[in-house]
């Protein structure tokens, strides 16, 4: 046991969000085949330890800004899946009201500010946040998921020197899952592990297993405690990796069937029940991702029978608006 | 009243805000030890310590950070040390800043300046004289001021400072060192959206942003030994545009002319005469006329300098030939 093991309790809500993540994944995929979903998804089969893990570490008050593929950081952050699945599907109902998207999601209440589809603008995005908790005085830490595609990107860089140097409250989370789009890490980075930029800043760095909820709860845990006590940053390289296609739109076809087939035999869902069962007992698991699979399916049936916004006067779209004639000088 | 030049404006505005709101800051290149290349921040690290930061060379992340800091209850003051930096900016301003509280449905709101200064004629080269203006007023949900006397870069500054929206802030290297009365005793803060009468005249309507705005009273000057009436806008908020005051002028005058210190194809020019068109084409008794910088980079060499950025003789030039 160490410092940061989480209690049976935490491990098996863990479980239950993860399992909740994978449900919402495989119900979109069966929507899209049927035509229903619109736009790309960006589904996260095989990476849910990485957001569950990762915001179960976190404190309420604290936030997280994360990627195009964030599912498993919304459920994880412990949003509401009706409203997930309304947002998704465009409801007005949504945590957006529709107007963000699968991708765009964003919650003030939770912290999870947000789904961001700019590769790599999820890491000067928890920076700032960091910052402002910095010179507000505020012991509350920004944690910043993003992948390995993102960790080419110059935002990458300028945002973990100014973090470093400044010391600020906010932890690198690099999710690893294989491919930047359909473009192999191999082919993207320099050195094969990630973390070991982090020596160039002067922080530390571990990479660890991204499919293991406990290890990556465990990690994330130390590095926030250490953001929150004014000792800085961390990164944190998480290697999972992507079962499904880079999005919907997604031909395939790039990676091997055996790779595939190695990771699917590591699924985190599958790890985390293995452990869990012996713990808990496999009667007690399987009911909570029954009951975990009975809330998605209500969600969907719920959210789906929600309202589409209308385009009517609407408080937020004001400031887009050029002001009314008049006035004079 | 006292006298003070434009930067010392900026710099008291700065000051007051600090004072008055503990969640503003100031960061950026060289602002703190040095207190800004333009010394805009002089003595603000002295007085504020740690809410005056120098910063590595990271224009996007800076930018990126004010946006969220901003989200998170800071109120940023991010200093861009030339405009032509600005598309280091964009993407946190286009596809962050811009965004956010549309698509979160309200949720949030992004109360920070970006201070910059664009503009030509002192020999910068083509990397540090450009006037980006139509970038990032092209945007919307960016709100985009740029005042000429030191009064009005007070005043709009605080502004922007309180706003709870983005505001690019635009200056302008050769009005530093403008000196010009400020209300010290006023210290309300001024209004984004309003147009500034600079001069009256019933003949044509020169509406102008910016350092322009100087080369337009010139201008105006010249025009008066022919008989000339020009009234002078000063269009200090770029977006919102002051609808009105263009309107009622165009109604006057029945003649208008255009200046922005930026680029004339899609440029700000182009904005301002679309949106006479659309407002008060009835009004008009000739086409709109544009005085914009020529479409290609800002040379070296003073000689040429001078041809590619407009100035009073070129305003003078397109407002005879509107009355022509």
């Amino acid at each position: 046991m160490t410092a940061n093991s989480p209690s049976e309790q935490e491990l098996l809500e863990m479980h239950r969000r993860m399992v909740l993540t994978r449900c919402l994944e495989e119900t979109l995929g069966e929507m899209h085949k049927a035509g229903r979903t619109r736009g790309p998804i960006h589904r996260c089969d095989g990476q849910e330890a990485v957001g569950v893990g990762a915001t179960a570490a976190l404190a309420a008050e604290d936030f997280v800004t994360t990627t195009h593929r964030g599912h498993a950081v919304y459920l994880g952050r412990g949003l509401d899946p009706r409203r997930v699945v309304a947002e998704i599907f465009g409801r007005e109902t949504g945590y957006c009201a529709g107007r963000g998207g699968h991708m765009l999601l964003g919650d003030v209440e939770t912290g999870m500010l947000g789904g961001n589809a700019i590769v790599g603008a999820s890491i000067p995005a928890a920076t700032g946040m960091a910052l402002s908790m910095q010179l507000q005085g505020a012991a509350r830490v920004a944690l910043a998921v993003f992948g390995d595609g993102a960790a080419q990107t110059g935002i990458c860089h300028e945002s973990m020197n100014i973090a470093a140097l400044w010391r600020l409250p906010v932890v690198f989370l690099l999710e690893h899952n294989a491919y930047g789009l359909t473009v192999h890490h191999s082919a993207q980075s320099s050195v094969p592990e990630l973390s070991a930029r982090a020596a160039g800043y002067g922080m530390p760095g571990e990479t660890i297993d991204g499919n293991d909820v406990v290890a990556v709860f465990q990690a994330v845990a130390q590095a926030v405690q250490r953001a929150r006590r004014g000792d800085g940053p961390s990164l944190i390289e998480a290697r999972t990796y992507r079962l499904e296609g880079f999005s919907t739109s997604d031909m395939g076809g790039y990676q091997p069937e055996d790779e595939i087939a190695k990771w699917r035999a590591r699924d985190p869902i599958m790890l985390s029940r293995a452990r869990l069962a012996e713990a808990l007992g496999a009667a007690r698991v399987a009911a909570c991702e029954a009951a975990a699979r009975a809330e998605m399916d209500a969600a969907f049936e719920t959210a789906l029978a929600d309202p589409m916004p209308g385009f009517t006067p609407h408080a937020p779209s004001a400031p887009y608006s050029e002001p009314p004639d008049g006035g004079g000088r | 009243m006292a006298m003070m030049r434009y930067a010392e404006a900026l710099n008291l505005a700065l000051r007051e805000e600090m004072a008055r709101d503990d969640s503003v800051f100031v960061f950026g290149e060289d602002v703190a030890a040095y207190g800004g290349v333009f010394k805009v921040t002089q003595g603000l690290a002295e007085a504020f310590g740690d809410r005056v930061r120098d910063t590595p060379i990271s224009e996007q992340t800076l930018t990126a950070m004010a946006v969220t800091a901003a989200m998170a209850g800071s109120r940023p003051v991010l200093e861009i040390m030339y405009a032509d930096f600005l598309p280091l900016s964009l993407d946190a301003l286009i596809n962050q800043a811009s965004v956010y509280h549309y698509i979160w449905n309200g949720q949030v709101s992004m109360p920070f300046v970006l201070r910059t200064q664009g503009g030509g004629g002192v020999g910068t080269g083509a990397q540090h004289a450009k006037s980006l203006d139509a970038m990032v007023a092209h945007v919307p949900g960016l709100k985009v001021v740029a005042p000429v006397t030191p009064a009005d870069a007070r005043a709009l500054l605080k502004a922007a400072i309180r706003d709870p929206h983005p505001v690019i802030f635009l200056e302008h290297k050769l009005l530093y060192n403008l000196r010009g009365e400020v209300p010290e005793e006023d210290d309300a803060p001024g209004e984004i959206g309003r147009a500034r009468l600079v001069r009256e005249g019933g003949d044509v309507s020169i509406f102008a942003t910016s350092r322009m705005v100087l080369e337009a009273e010139k201008a105006a000057d010249d025009l008066a030994g022919d008989g000339i009436a020009a009234e002078v806008i000063d269009l200090r908020s770029l977006r919102p545009l002051d609808l009105g005051a263009i309107t009622a002028s165009v109604a006057k005058t029945n003649h208008a002319v255009v200046v922005n210190e930026g680029w004339r194809f899609c440029g700000y020019t182009a904005e301002l005469a679309a949106t006479i068109m659309d407002r008060a084409f009835d009004d008009l008794d000739a086409p709109v006329e544009r005085v914009a910088t020529r479409d290609m980079p800002i040379p070296y060499a003073e000689t040429l300098e001078r041809e590619v950025i407009p100035d009073a003789a070129a305003i003078a030039a397109a407002a005879r030939r509107a009355l022509a």
